[in-house]
């Protein structure tokens, strides 16, 4: 541990698990990036680098009881929920190995086994959907509902319907608002009044903003707005701020970013700066680099055995009873 | 006169509107600054100033609560709602009050809004930014329902469209964007079918891009020397019974090849339409339309899922042997 760093990383050993995880994040989605690139990755995808640490500090304090409700950018959600990646990647390349058969594709991905009930294509869905979930799971596993939106998000009725119903009814809802910057093309700043924040505050539900770059910081204040929840106390929100690397969607170029904006942002880096942190405190360099090797060569691995996979049977599209 | 493509249709009729009429205004999502997600609206913006083009915040229910109630004071908005899938969020005022006005009001006071909407499968775009939502609102009194297959109708259609002064529900199908053609400056006609290729063995009715699924279809079928007449409704709301019935009166069979799902979507009331009104000219009627299915991702699932000329043409072989 140099002089000048403090201890932040309350669980070495955890935060190398995380590490691991931002990385299969990031390269899985360049991964898909390049697939897409390729021909084999279909119709659009919403890629996640960037804001790795957001689902990475949230899930690492989730439990086997909570249900996760994600976004059509759900990819990271999926993955630190302990989705299969080999399945995950297979349900982009349109495979009967996919985890959801091929049916779904990169926008609806769903696993209820890894506590994913849904990646929701709809702005504002997945706050709906992990209301009613924190409404079953009061009554059921005592769980909490978890719902993964963006900025733009904030601006659909959903928000207001869901935050109020859940505040009333006093639901163990945890609310994480991804603040990226942009909804598609257009700066949060352009489309909403007011502080992000204000909206729960105004229900008397606890609010934080924080540094969503940072993982440790984003577990901190996930911890704090979960004991709230877990309580007993209704449902409590974190807004997160981070930063897409990419497009809102294949077909975007991101003219629409100011000049060095993204420079600015990578240059805080969420997975750099977990890996200074970690070897800051004694995490041993070597291991970091066995574990960059490890998820390197897994993706790889990923990428031939998806490739190779076979695509399901067109008759399985209409095998269906409504 | 040099073809534009479909798209380009859909933006100049939006300029010519604009341009044409003050009260006429236009927003939505990504529409302004960025031109659109799908590249219909570029220039408008920069041409018509904030005041009359638009982004909005991604607030469906404000979107369309905001065309109703400017439509009512005077303004004739146009609304993008991004993908046809979103009309859901979209749908109480345009059901709930829009479509009734004109009613309630004792035609007192109409309610001259345009929703565009991006509609469609083929894209892998999965089951929640594809589907085909006109039979959603196919028993709305009041509304109608506007699902052009060219260039020239994009155009002149929406022309129509926007100076109509009744709620128009305006269709784009996201695989026709790029499709070319000629278009001029005319207002078209809502409500009218078109007769897009004389037969005599059968009537093909559609819309939007099966109508050049079915072009095909009948281009090979005359190999076969099966004889098929086109048919592009043009409007789904209200139907051309007319232009059907005397096309069938000529065929005795009719076929309509809809890409939507088959139960309750709107093949079923031109089948019910004909059969009430011209059962005696008829030895064959049925549908071909989507599964009762959501609409699947992966390429394989999505292709056995969409009715295309392949499958038109070994339907009509089988029917009529
Ligand atoms: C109801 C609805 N309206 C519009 C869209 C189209 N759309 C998809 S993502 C998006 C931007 C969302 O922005 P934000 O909530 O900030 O999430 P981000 O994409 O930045 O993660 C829009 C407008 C949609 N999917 N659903
Ligand atoms: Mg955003």
């Amino acid at each position: 541990m140099s002089e000048t760093s403090t201890r932040v990383l309350d669980d070495l050993e955890l935060y190398g698990v995380i590490y691991r995880q931002m990385l299969l994040i990031r390269g899985f989605e360049d991964l898909v990036q390049s697939l897409f690139l390729k021909g084999e990755v279909y119709g659009t995808t919403h890629l996640y680098s960037g804001q790795e640490a957001v689902a990475t500090g949230v899930a690492s304090l989730l439990e086997g009881r909570d249900r996760v409700a994600a976004t059509y950018r759900g990819h990271g959600h999926a993955l630190a929920l302990g989705v299969d990646p080999q399945a995950l990647l297979d349900e982009m390349l349109g495979r009967a190995t996919g985890v959801n058969g091929g049916r779904a594709g990169s926008m609806n991905v769903t696993s209820p086994a890894d506590r994913l009930i849904g990646s929701f294509g709809i702005v504002g869905g997945s706050i709906a959907a992990a209301t009613g979930a924190a409404l079953a799971l009061k009554r059921t596993t005592g769980g909490i509902g978890v719902a993964y939106f963006g900025d733009g998000a904030m601006n659909q009725g959903y928000v207001f319907e869901c935050l109020n119903f859940a505040q009333v009814l006093k639901l163990p809802l945890l609310l994480v608002c991804e603040n990226n910057r942009y909804g598609e093309y257009t700066p949060f700043e352009a489309v909403t009044a007011g502080e992000i924040r204000g909206r729960p505050e105004s229900m008397g539900v606890p609010a934080e903003t924080v540094d969503g770059m940072s993982v440790w910081t984003v577990r901190a204040a996930a911890a704090r707005a979960i004991a709230h929840v877990r309580a007993g106390n209704g449902p409590a929100f974190v807004e997160a701020l981070t930063y897409r690397y990419v497009g809102h969607s294949r077909s975007d170029p991101g003219a629409y970013r100011p000049e060095g904006e993204l420079a600015e942002w990578r240059a805080r880096d969420p997975i750099v700066l977990l890996r200074t942190q970690l070897e800051d405190e004694g995490f041993a360099g070597s291991a970091l680099a066995a574990v960059e090797q490890e998820v390197s060569d897994q993706l790889e691995q990923m990428r031939e055995r998806g490739l190779a996979a076979p695509f399901p049977s067109g008759l399985t599209a209409t095998e269906f009873k409504d | 006169m040099a073809p534009i493509a479909f798209r380009t249709a859909v933006r100049d009729a939006l300029d010519e509107e604009l341009a044409a009429d003050e009260r006429v205004i236009f927003f939505g999502e990504d529409v302004g600054l960025a031109g659109g997600v799908f590249a219909t609206t570029t220039g408008l913006y920069e041409k018509y100033g904030a005041e009359r083009v638009f982004d909005t915040p991604i607030s469906e229910l404000a979107l369309a609560g905001a065309a109703f109630g400017s439509a009512v004071n005077g303004l004739r908005p146009v609304i993008e709602i991004m993908f046809g899938d979103f009309l859901t969020l979209a749908m109480d005022m345009l059901v709930n009050q829009a479509s009734k006005y004109w009613f309630l009001t004792q035609e007192q006071i109409s309610v001259p809004l345009v929703i565009r909407s991006v509609v469609g499968a083929g894209g892998r775009f999965g089951a929640i930014h594809s589907q085909m939502p006109a039979s959603w609102f196919m028993g709305v009194p009041g509304l109608k329902i506007v699902a052009p297959s060219t260039p020239a109708d994009a155009k002149a259609l929406l022309k129509a469209a926007v100076r109509d002064d009744n709620p128009v529900l305006f269709f784009e199908h996201k695989r026709l964007y790029g499709l070319e053609g000629e278009a001029n400056g005319e207002v078209g006609r809502l409500g009218e079918a078109a007769v897009l290729r004389d037969g005599s063995d059968v009537t093909l009715v559609t819309a939007m891009k099966g109508v050049h699924d079915a072009l095909e279809a009948a281009e090979r079928l005359e190999q076969d020397q099966i004889s098929v007449e086109v048919i592009d409704l043009r409007t789904l709301r209200p139907i051309d019974t007319e232009t059907v019935l005397a096309s069938v009166r000529k065929t005795s069979r009719l076929v309509v090849v809809e890409e939507g799902p088959l139960t309750g979507g709107w093949g079923g009331e031109v089948l019910a339409r004909i059969t009430e009104q011209g059962l005696g000219y008829l030895d064959d009627a049925w549908r071909l339309a989507t599964p009762n299915t959501p609409i699947p991702y992966s390429p394989p699932l999505e292709d056995a899922f969409l009715p295309g000329p392949e499958q038109i043409v070994s339907d009509i072989r089988r029917r009529l042997r």
